[in-house]
């Protein structure tokens, strides 16, 4: 096992370092044996990372820390608070900590990208409409997206991929959430839109002070923006650390995810060389 | 076992027959087979149907959707609703003139016309049209919603799904289909008034004044309970198969496919069923 991997011993609650501690986690679906007993411990404040090739069950993973699946196994504490098999009510409350940017955006086809972005406010509070305009407004700024000429009237369809990535990420970003979830960020982008999402999460977990957890299988944005880099491999996290431990991994499948993205050398330094911070 | 002489075509043919929904069962298991997939089916269109009515009362109570439901539901298949409404009228009360006209007694068209659309044409045909229109846009929004992850985005957002997308939908055809039913028969009823007396010459007063006698209200409340269970099964069925989908767009496609045949069937099945029910409830006998 790699330095830095959380062992499957219950975790100290108070602890406050780590927002999210996700212990024993197995999922199964019908014969397929997704999950295989993940042990991970997500930092407060910091950007961790998700690698995995395609398949190896990063999205299912993701979707256990917010309740959208449930475990056969295991236990998520998230605050110290476990929150497998709570109900729905329960599950509502805690969505509220999270924000969750999809890998296509996941934007309401029929909404304008003002009524998207305001979607989560409308629905969670009675604010009257000049204030989550202004909220609305805020965000289109933050994010470069207010300069687009009429972009609070325009539907998803009439926005590029970069551009429907930001809305996608204001709208998670609007009831100022702690922890925000990226499933796959810079799929299907070129490298300057690439490079663009990357600023905008680094930006983000700065400037929002939010926990980020990014799935990713793009090596070269994983050190460049990440605090912490884990890797799932066959249902279990096989790699876990800071950018410079995980460079240094001899796992020879990450060995083989860095060279593939030329970036096979070890560092002669223990230092992160991808910007890990 | 004895090899298979290339391993690649014995790995071709093992994912062929793993990929078989049979695969692995005997002989009973696939008799059977059939029979518990419709079980299943049933049963979880009946737990949506459920979860649908429980959500209907649970705070908030969002109106906004409801009528957008109403308006693509109702008002979007009223052209077509009433298309089919005129010629099912018209081309009925030719039928039946021609028939009628055996015995000369052509002045029952507007009986026969009446109460023939009113217990049976225009919920059946109504409810048909609105699942080829409605049924499958369903389907298809459903469908292109879950694939592209929008429904994991409302869950995200603490917004219960079935409450959100399901429950203005099925609520809509419950009360849309028998709007749309009392269209069809008052479009009916003059598309059969266009054929006897303006084209058939017969007598006005004599057709209008048998219809009058003889159709009654009970005739349209059993074609509107009709038409509110067919609201309710093709609306329902439409969600299902687009809530339900898994994978791309042919998938989207085949839901909305199953989607109509389902809707299409259910309303065909139920209506002999519903014939039975409404009939001892009302007799035909007990005028």
């Amino acid at each position: 096992m790699s330095p830095g991997i959380a062992d499957s011993t219950p975790p100290d609650k108070r602890d406050e370092r780590w927002q999210i501690r996700i212990r024993g986690l197995h999922k199964t679906f019908g014969p397929q044996h997704v999950l295989r007993g993940i042990d991970l411990d997500i930092e407060r404040g910091k950007t961790n990372i998700i690698i995995g090739g395609s398949g190896q069950g990063k999205s299912v993973f993701m979707k256990h820390l917010m309740g959208l699946l449930q475990p056969d196994s295991g236990h998520i504490y998230v605050d110290g608070q476990d929150i497998v098999g709570l109900g729905e009510v329960d599950l509502g409350k805690l969505r509220r900590k999270f924000g969750m940017v999809f890998q296509y955006a996941a934007l309401f086809d029929s909404m304008t990208v003002m009524e998207n972005i305001a979607f989560p406010l409308l629905e969670r509070y009675h604010l009257p409409v000049k204030e989550v305009e202004g909220r609305v407004w805020d965000l289109l700024k933050r994010l470069a997206l207010a300069e687009v000429p009429g972009v609070d009237m325009k539907f998803p369809s009439q926005l590029s991929g970069g551009q429907r990535k930001r809305v996608g990420l204001a709208r998670a970003l609007i009831d100022r959430p702690e922890i925000l979830l990226y499933d796959e960020p810079t799929t299907g982008l070129d490298p300057i839109a690439t490079k663009n999402v990357d600023d905008m999460i680094r930006r983000t977990a700065d400037e929002f002070a939010v926990t980020s957890v990014v799935i990713s299988h793009d090596m070269a944005s994983t050190f460049r923006i990440g605090d912490r880099v884990s890797m799932l491999y066959e249902g279990v996290m096989a790699v876990s650390g800071t950018p410079a431990e995980v460079r240094q991994s001899d796992h020879p499948v990450l060995r083989e995810f860095l060279e593939m993205s030329g970036m096979g050398e070890k560092p002669l330094l223990a230092a992160p060389v991808g910007g890990g911070k | 076992m004895q090899a298979h002489p290339c391993p690649r075509r014995a790995r071709l043919a093992n994912a062929v027959s793993d990929s078989k929904p049979t695969a692995g069962l005997g002989v009973f298991g696939r008799i059977l087979k059939p029979f518990a997939d419709f079980i299943s089916a049933f049963g979880a269109h009946m737990i949506m149907l459920f979860s649908a009515f429980v959500w209907l009362f649970r705070r908030p109570f969002r109106l906004r959707l409801f009528w957008e439901q109403m308006e693509f539901i109702g008002v979007g298949s009223l052209p077509i609703v009433m298309l089919v409404g005129f010629f099912s009228g018209a081309v009925s009360a030719l039928q039946a003139i021609n028939a009628l006209s055996i015995f000369d007694q052509e002045r029952w068209v507007g009986v026969t016309v009446g109460v023939s659309l009113a217990e049976e044409l225009a919920p059946v045909f109504a409810g048909l049209m609105i699942t080829a229109r409605a049924g499958s846009g369903i389907a298809t929004e459903l469908g292109s919603m879950r694939i592209t992850e929008q429904i994991d985005a409302l869950t995200t957002f603490a917004v219960n799904p079935t409450q959100y997308l399901i429950t203005p939908r099925v609520v809509a055809g419950a009360l849309m289909v028998p709007v749309l039913t009392m269209a069809f028969n008052i479009i009916g009823l003059v598309g059969a008034y266009l054929v006897s007396i303006t084209v058939h010459n017969l007598d006005v007063g004599q057709v209008t004044g048998l219809f009058t006698y003889w159709v009654d209200p009970r005739n349209y409340i059993k074609g509107l309970c009709k038409a509110f269970v067919f609201g309710l099964a093709l609306t329902l069925a439409a969600c299902y198969q687009g809530f339900n989908v898994r994978g791309g767009a042919k998938e989207v496609g085949l839901a909305t496919t199953r989607s109509v045949v389902t809707g299409s069937v259910c309303i065909l099945v139920l209506d002999y069923f519903l014939i039975e029910v409404l009939n001892a409830f009302w007799p035909i006998s007990g005028e």
